[in-house]
Protein backbone atom coordinates (compact mmCIF):
# COMPACT_ATOMS: atom_id res chain seq x y z
CA UNK A 1 0.00 0.00 0.00
CA UNK A 2 2.66 2.16 0.86
CA UNK A 3 4.27 1.91 -2.09
CA UNK A 4 1.53 2.18 -4.40
CA UNK A 5 1.11 5.95 -2.61
CA UNK A 6 4.55 6.75 -3.04
CA UNK A 7 4.76 5.67 -6.92
CA UNK A 8 1.67 7.46 -7.53
CA UNK A 9 2.89 10.66 -6.14
CA UNK A 10 6.33 10.62 -7.95
CA UNK A 11 4.48 9.69 -11.16
CA UNK A 12 1.88 12.58 -10.38
CA UNK A 13 4.77 15.30 -10.02
CA UNK A 14 6.22 14.04 -13.36
CA UNK A 15 3.03 14.42 -15.09
CA UNK A 16 2.72 18.20 -13.65
CA UNK A 17 6.47 19.12 -14.52
CA UNK A 18 5.51 17.63 -17.88
CA UNK A 19 2.25 19.33 -18.51
CA UNK A 20 2.17 22.52 -16.84
CA UNK A 21 -0.48 23.34 -14.23
CA UNK A 22 -3.73 23.00 -15.28
CA UNK A 23 -6.84 21.79 -13.29
CA UNK A 24 -8.20 19.48 -16.11
CA UNK A 25 -4.36 17.71 -17.20
CA UNK A 26 -4.20 17.40 -13.30
CA UNK A 27 -7.36 15.17 -12.88
CA UNK A 28 -6.12 13.37 -16.26
CA UNK A 29 -2.84 12.87 -14.85
CA UNK A 30 -3.79 11.51 -11.72
CA UNK A 31 -6.37 8.68 -13.21
CA UNK A 32 -3.20 7.82 -15.43
CA UNK A 33 -0.92 7.94 -12.49
CA UNK A 34 -3.41 5.86 -10.19
CA UNK A 35 -4.10 2.93 -12.96
CA UNK A 36 0.17 2.99 -13.65
CA UNK A 37 0.68 2.76 -9.84
CA UNK A 38 -1.30 -0.17 -9.17
CA UNK A 39 -0.07 -1.55 -11.82
CA UNK A 40 3.69 -1.27 -11.52
CA UNK A 41 4.03 -0.78 -7.36
CA UNK A 42 5.08 -4.33 -7.19
CA UNK A 43 8.07 -4.18 -9.28
CA UNK A 44 9.59 -1.26 -7.16
CA UNK A 45 11.12 -1.27 -3.94
CA UNK A 46 11.50 1.75 -2.52
CA UNK A 47 8.71 3.63 -0.31
CA UNK A 48 8.53 7.17 1.70
CA UNK A 49 7.02 8.85 4.52
CA UNK A 50 7.19 12.09 5.61
CA UNK A 51 10.75 12.61 6.92
CA UNK A 52 11.34 12.69 2.70
CA UNK A 53 10.50 16.35 2.47
CA UNK A 54 13.05 17.27 5.64
CA UNK A 55 15.58 14.86 4.01
CA UNK A 56 14.67 16.53 0.50
CA UNK A 57 15.50 19.62 2.08
CA UNK A 58 18.38 19.35 3.88
CA UNK A 59 19.65 17.65 0.47
CA UNK A 60 19.16 20.95 -1.76
CA UNK A 61 20.46 23.55 0.78
CA UNK A 62 23.73 21.85 2.01
CA UNK A 63 24.24 19.46 -0.34
CA UNK A 64 23.86 20.95 -3.65
CA UNK A 65 26.02 24.28 -3.13
CA UNK A 66 29.07 21.83 -2.40
CA UNK A 67 28.21 19.80 -5.76
CA UNK A 68 27.54 22.80 -8.13
CA UNK A 69 31.21 24.36 -6.68
CA UNK A 70 33.00 21.44 -6.98
CA UNK A 71 31.51 20.75 -11.00
CA UNK A 72 32.94 23.97 -11.56
CA UNK A 73 36.47 23.28 -10.38
CA UNK A 74 36.26 20.15 -12.09
CA UNK A 75 35.74 21.58 -15.05
CA UNK A 76 38.29 24.16 -15.03
CA UNK A 77 40.85 21.08 -14.61
CA UNK A 78 40.04 19.06 -17.45
CA UNK A 79 39.70 22.72 -19.22
CA UNK A 80 43.50 23.02 -18.10
CA UNK A 81 44.28 19.47 -18.95
CA UNK A 82 42.76 19.30 -22.37
CA UNK A 83 43.98 22.82 -23.40
CA UNK A 84 47.62 22.53 -22.22
CA UNK A 85 49.88 20.98 -24.75
CA UNK A 86 51.94 17.91 -23.09
CA UNK A 87 48.62 16.87 -21.83
CA UNK A 88 49.87 16.34 -17.65
CA UNK A 89 48.49 13.34 -16.78
CA UNK A 90 49.14 10.22 -14.74
CA UNK A 91 46.11 7.78 -14.53
CA UNK A 92 45.35 4.68 -12.36
CA UNK A 93 42.59 2.98 -10.99
CA UNK A 94 42.36 2.71 -6.91
CA UNK A 95 39.41 1.47 -4.19
CA UNK A 96 38.13 3.34 -1.73
CA UNK A 97 35.89 2.39 1.18
CA UNK A 98 32.81 4.04 2.18
CA UNK A 99 30.65 3.91 4.78
CA UNK A 100 27.32 4.80 3.28
CA UNK A 101 25.05 1.66 3.46
CA UNK A 102 21.93 2.28 1.33
CA UNK A 103 21.67 2.06 -2.37
CA UNK A 104 20.69 5.45 -2.68
CA UNK A 105 23.22 6.84 -0.88
CA UNK A 106 26.03 4.94 -2.50
CA UNK A 107 24.25 6.04 -5.94
CA UNK A 108 24.48 9.68 -5.14
CA UNK A 109 27.80 9.02 -4.25
CA UNK A 110 28.66 7.50 -7.12
CA UNK A 111 27.54 10.47 -9.42
CA UNK A 112 29.35 13.13 -6.94
CA UNK A 113 32.68 11.03 -7.66
CA UNK A 114 32.17 11.41 -11.41
CA UNK A 115 31.15 14.87 -11.51
CA UNK A 116 34.44 16.04 -9.02
CA UNK A 117 37.47 16.68 -10.50
CA UNK A 118 39.75 14.06 -12.26
CA UNK A 119 37.76 10.83 -11.02
CA UNK A 120 35.14 8.77 -12.49
CA UNK A 121 33.71 5.69 -10.40
CA UNK A 122 33.78 2.55 -12.29
CA UNK A 123 31.76 0.09 -10.05
CA UNK A 124 30.44 -0.57 -6.52
CA UNK A 125 31.63 -3.48 -4.86
CA UNK A 126 29.78 -4.41 -1.33
CA UNK A 127 31.48 -1.20 0.42
CA UNK A 128 34.47 -0.02 -2.09
CA UNK A 129 33.78 1.75 -4.77
CA UNK A 130 36.13 1.38 -7.77
CA UNK A 131 37.32 4.64 -8.73
CA UNK A 132 39.49 5.83 -12.09
CA UNK A 133 41.40 8.81 -11.56
CA UNK A 134 43.24 10.66 -13.53
CA UNK A 135 45.92 11.88 -11.62
CA UNK A 136 46.99 9.74 -8.87
CA UNK A 137 48.44 11.24 -5.75
CA UNK A 138 49.17 9.09 -2.45
CA UNK A 139 49.67 5.53 -1.75
CA UNK A 140 47.64 4.26 0.63
CA UNK A 141 43.62 3.76 0.58
CA UNK A 142 42.90 5.82 3.53
CA UNK A 143 44.84 8.75 2.00
CA UNK A 144 43.13 8.21 -1.69
CA UNK A 145 39.56 8.20 0.51
CA UNK A 146 40.36 11.71 2.37
CA UNK A 147 41.67 12.95 -1.33
CA UNK A 148 38.64 12.51 -2.96
CA UNK A 149 35.36 11.54 -1.16
CA UNK A 150 35.71 12.83 2.21
CA UNK A 151 33.89 15.78 1.90
CA UNK A 152 31.05 13.82 0.45
CA UNK A 153 30.81 11.22 3.22
CA UNK A 154 30.59 13.54 5.78
CA UNK A 155 27.93 15.65 4.33
CA UNK A 156 25.95 12.36 2.90
CA UNK A 157 26.66 10.55 5.99
CA UNK A 158 23.94 13.39 8.15
CA UNK A 159 21.28 12.99 5.27
CA UNK A 160 20.88 9.34 4.32
CA UNK A 161 22.19 6.80 5.48
CA UNK B 1 21.80 38.15 -34.05
CA UNK B 2 25.58 38.14 -33.76
CA UNK B 3 24.90 35.78 -30.41
CA UNK B 4 23.53 33.13 -31.89
CA UNK B 5 26.43 32.95 -34.83
CA UNK B 6 28.73 32.74 -31.97
CA UNK B 7 27.19 30.43 -30.38
CA UNK B 8 26.05 27.78 -32.75
CA UNK B 9 29.71 27.54 -33.95
CA UNK B 10 31.51 27.14 -30.74
CA UNK B 11 28.89 24.08 -30.50
CA UNK B 12 29.43 23.20 -34.15
CA UNK B 13 33.56 22.83 -33.45
CA UNK B 14 32.57 20.36 -30.31
CA UNK B 15 29.83 18.11 -32.39
CA UNK B 16 33.43 17.91 -35.36
CA UNK B 17 35.42 16.95 -32.79
CA UNK B 18 33.30 14.15 -31.59
CA UNK B 19 31.93 13.22 -34.60
CA UNK B 20 35.69 12.68 -35.91
CA UNK B 21 35.89 10.66 -32.48
CA UNK B 22 32.82 8.37 -33.57
CA UNK B 23 34.60 7.27 -37.02
CA UNK B 24 38.18 7.10 -36.20
CA UNK B 25 38.03 5.31 -32.76
CA UNK B 26 40.38 2.82 -32.56
CA UNK B 27 37.98 0.45 -30.71
CA UNK B 28 34.30 -0.24 -30.08
CA UNK B 29 33.88 1.32 -26.58
CA UNK B 30 36.11 4.85 -28.30
CA UNK B 31 32.82 5.28 -30.80
CA UNK B 32 30.41 4.56 -27.76
CA UNK B 33 32.38 7.48 -26.29
CA UNK B 34 32.06 9.70 -29.02
CA UNK B 35 28.39 9.17 -29.50
CA UNK B 36 27.31 9.90 -25.63
CA UNK B 37 29.30 13.08 -26.10
CA UNK B 38 27.33 13.87 -29.38
CA UNK B 39 23.92 12.89 -27.58
CA UNK B 40 24.31 15.47 -25.06
CA UNK B 41 25.37 18.25 -27.26
CA UNK B 42 22.66 17.77 -29.22
CA UNK B 43 20.18 17.87 -26.18
CA UNK B 44 21.56 21.02 -25.55
CA UNK B 45 21.41 22.60 -28.98
CA UNK B 46 17.79 21.50 -29.44
CA UNK B 47 16.81 23.50 -26.04
CA UNK B 48 19.06 26.45 -27.86
CA UNK B 49 16.43 25.67 -30.79
CA UNK B 50 13.56 26.42 -28.87
CA UNK B 51 15.08 29.75 -28.05
CA UNK B 52 16.04 30.54 -31.74
CA UNK B 53 12.91 29.60 -32.93
CA UNK B 54 10.39 31.04 -30.38
CA UNK B 55 8.93 27.18 -30.38
CA UNK B 56 8.25 25.55 -27.17
CA UNK B 57 7.73 22.55 -28.73
CA UNK B 58 11.30 21.54 -29.07
CA UNK B 59 11.49 21.35 -24.91
CA UNK B 60 9.32 18.59 -25.37
CA UNK B 61 11.86 17.01 -28.25
CA UNK B 62 14.64 17.75 -26.12
CA UNK B 63 13.15 15.57 -23.12
CA UNK B 64 12.52 12.69 -25.24
CA UNK B 65 16.16 12.92 -27.03
CA UNK B 66 17.64 12.91 -23.76
CA UNK B 67 15.36 9.68 -22.50
CA UNK B 68 16.56 8.14 -25.56
CA UNK B 69 19.87 8.96 -25.89
CA UNK B 70 20.47 7.50 -21.97
CA UNK B 71 19.06 4.65 -23.15
CA UNK B 72 20.91 4.25 -25.97
CA UNK B 73 24.44 4.21 -23.91
CA UNK B 74 23.14 2.11 -21.12
CA UNK B 75 22.11 -0.65 -24.02
CA UNK B 76 25.97 -0.28 -25.89
CA UNK B 77 27.16 -0.34 -22.53
CA UNK B 78 25.51 -3.75 -21.52
CA UNK B 79 26.39 -5.21 -25.28
CA UNK B 80 29.58 -4.84 -24.99
CA UNK B 81 30.10 -6.17 -21.59
CA UNK B 82 28.24 -8.99 -22.55
CA UNK B 83 30.27 -9.46 -25.35
CA UNK B 84 33.77 -9.66 -23.80
CA UNK C 1 18.64 39.67 -17.57
CA UNK C 2 19.00 38.93 -21.10
CA UNK C 3 23.26 39.81 -20.66
CA UNK C 4 23.13 36.85 -17.85
CA UNK C 5 21.48 34.33 -20.34
CA UNK C 6 23.75 35.88 -22.96
CA UNK C 7 26.78 34.83 -20.95
CA UNK C 8 25.82 31.68 -19.67
CA UNK C 9 25.19 30.25 -22.89
CA UNK C 10 28.64 31.58 -24.87
CA UNK C 11 30.20 29.82 -21.20
CA UNK C 12 27.60 26.29 -22.39
CA UNK C 13 28.89 26.81 -25.70
CA UNK C 14 32.90 26.88 -25.09
CA UNK C 15 32.46 23.75 -22.52
CA UNK C 16 30.47 21.62 -25.07
CA UNK C 17 33.39 22.54 -27.78
CA UNK C 18 35.96 21.39 -24.68
CA UNK C 19 34.07 18.29 -24.15
CA UNK C 20 34.31 17.40 -28.11
CA UNK C 21 37.89 18.71 -27.71
CA UNK C 22 38.61 16.19 -24.80
CA UNK C 23 37.27 13.32 -26.35
CA UNK C 24 39.45 13.60 -29.19
CA UNK C 25 42.85 15.05 -27.76
CA UNK C 26 42.67 12.28 -24.61
CA UNK C 27 44.93 9.08 -25.10
CA UNK C 28 43.06 6.56 -23.50
CA UNK C 29 39.09 5.10 -23.12
CA UNK C 30 38.81 6.12 -19.40
CA UNK C 31 40.28 9.65 -19.79
CA UNK C 32 38.07 10.32 -22.73
CA UNK C 33 35.01 9.21 -20.72
CA UNK C 34 36.14 11.49 -18.24
CA UNK C 35 36.56 14.62 -20.32
CA UNK C 36 33.52 13.91 -22.18
CA UNK C 37 31.19 13.82 -18.97
CA UNK C 38 32.40 16.61 -16.75
CA UNK C 39 32.82 19.07 -19.96
CA UNK C 40 29.60 18.32 -21.54
CA UNK C 41 27.15 17.94 -18.60
CA UNK C 42 28.65 21.85 -17.43
CA UNK C 43 28.29 22.89 -20.28
CA UNK C 44 24.73 21.59 -20.99
CA UNK C 45 24.11 23.11 -17.65
CA UNK C 46 24.93 26.43 -18.57
CA UNK C 47 23.07 26.43 -22.04
CA UNK C 48 19.90 25.18 -20.61
CA UNK C 49 20.14 27.63 -18.03
CA UNK C 50 20.77 30.41 -20.63
CA UNK C 51 17.48 29.75 -22.74
CA UNK C 52 15.43 29.29 -19.05
CA UNK C 53 16.68 33.19 -18.27
CA UNK C 54 15.93 34.41 -21.50
CA UNK C 55 12.51 32.66 -21.72
CA UNK C 56 11.40 32.86 -17.88
CA UNK C 57 8.11 30.72 -18.43
CA UNK C 58 9.26 27.81 -19.50
CA UNK C 59 11.16 27.53 -16.18
CA UNK C 60 9.28 24.18 -14.91
CA UNK C 61 10.55 22.11 -18.42
CA UNK C 62 13.56 23.81 -18.14
CA UNK C 63 14.33 22.12 -14.68
CA UNK C 64 13.44 18.78 -15.75
CA UNK C 65 15.76 18.81 -18.30
CA UNK C 66 18.56 19.90 -15.84
CA UNK C 67 17.81 17.41 -13.20
CA UNK C 68 17.30 14.64 -15.52
CA UNK C 69 20.92 15.55 -17.17
CA UNK C 70 22.34 15.51 -13.61
CA UNK C 71 20.86 12.15 -13.17
CA UNK C 72 21.28 10.38 -15.98
CA UNK C 73 24.63 11.43 -17.56
CA UNK C 74 26.93 10.13 -14.82
CA UNK C 75 24.81 6.78 -14.43
CA UNK C 76 25.57 6.48 -18.71
CA UNK C 77 29.58 7.19 -18.37
CA UNK C 78 29.57 5.28 -15.14
CA UNK C 79 28.21 1.95 -17.26
CA UNK C 80 30.06 2.82 -20.10
CA UNK C 81 33.45 3.26 -17.59
CA UNK C 82 32.27 -0.41 -16.05
CA UNK C 83 31.89 -2.06 -19.57
CA UNK C 84 35.14 -1.19 -20.38
CA UNK C 85 36.90 -2.16 -16.94
CA UNK C 86 34.63 -5.52 -17.24
CA UNK C 87 35.92 -6.75 -20.57
CA UNK C 88 39.58 -5.81 -19.67
CA UNK C 89 40.89 -2.29 -20.49
CA UNK C 90 43.82 -1.39 -18.00
CA UNK C 91 44.57 1.88 -17.75
CA UNK C 92 47.89 1.99 -16.57
CA UNK C 93 48.25 -1.01 -19.11
CA UNK C 94 47.56 1.17 -21.94
CA UNK C 95 50.04 4.18 -20.30
CA UNK C 96 53.18 1.83 -20.51
CA UNK C 97 52.32 0.29 -23.84
CA UNK C 98 52.75 4.08 -25.02
CA UNK C 99 55.70 5.07 -23.08
CA UNK C 100 57.17 1.55 -24.32
CA UNK C 101 55.63 2.71 -27.81
CA UNK C 102 58.00 6.20 -27.46
CA UNK C 103 61.25 5.59 -26.47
Amino acid sequence: MKKTISTFLVLLAIWVLLTGFNWMEVVLGAAVSLVLAIIISRFVNYSFGFGIILGLIKFIVIYIPVFIFKLVLANIDIAYRVLSPKLPINPGIVKVPTKLKSDFGKFVLANSITLTPGTLSLDVEDDEVIVHWVNVKGKTSGEHQSRISKTFEKLLGGIVK
Amino acid sequence: MIINIIVFSLVGVGVLFALIRLIAGPTAFDRVVGLDTLNIIITATVVLLALVLKNELYLDIAIVYAVLSFLETILFARFLEGRR
Amino acid sequence: MIITSYILMIIGAIFLALGGFGVFRMPDVYNRIQAGTKATTLGAFALILGVGFAEPSWFLKIALIIVFIAITNPVGSSTLARAAYKSGVSATLLQKQKEGEDK
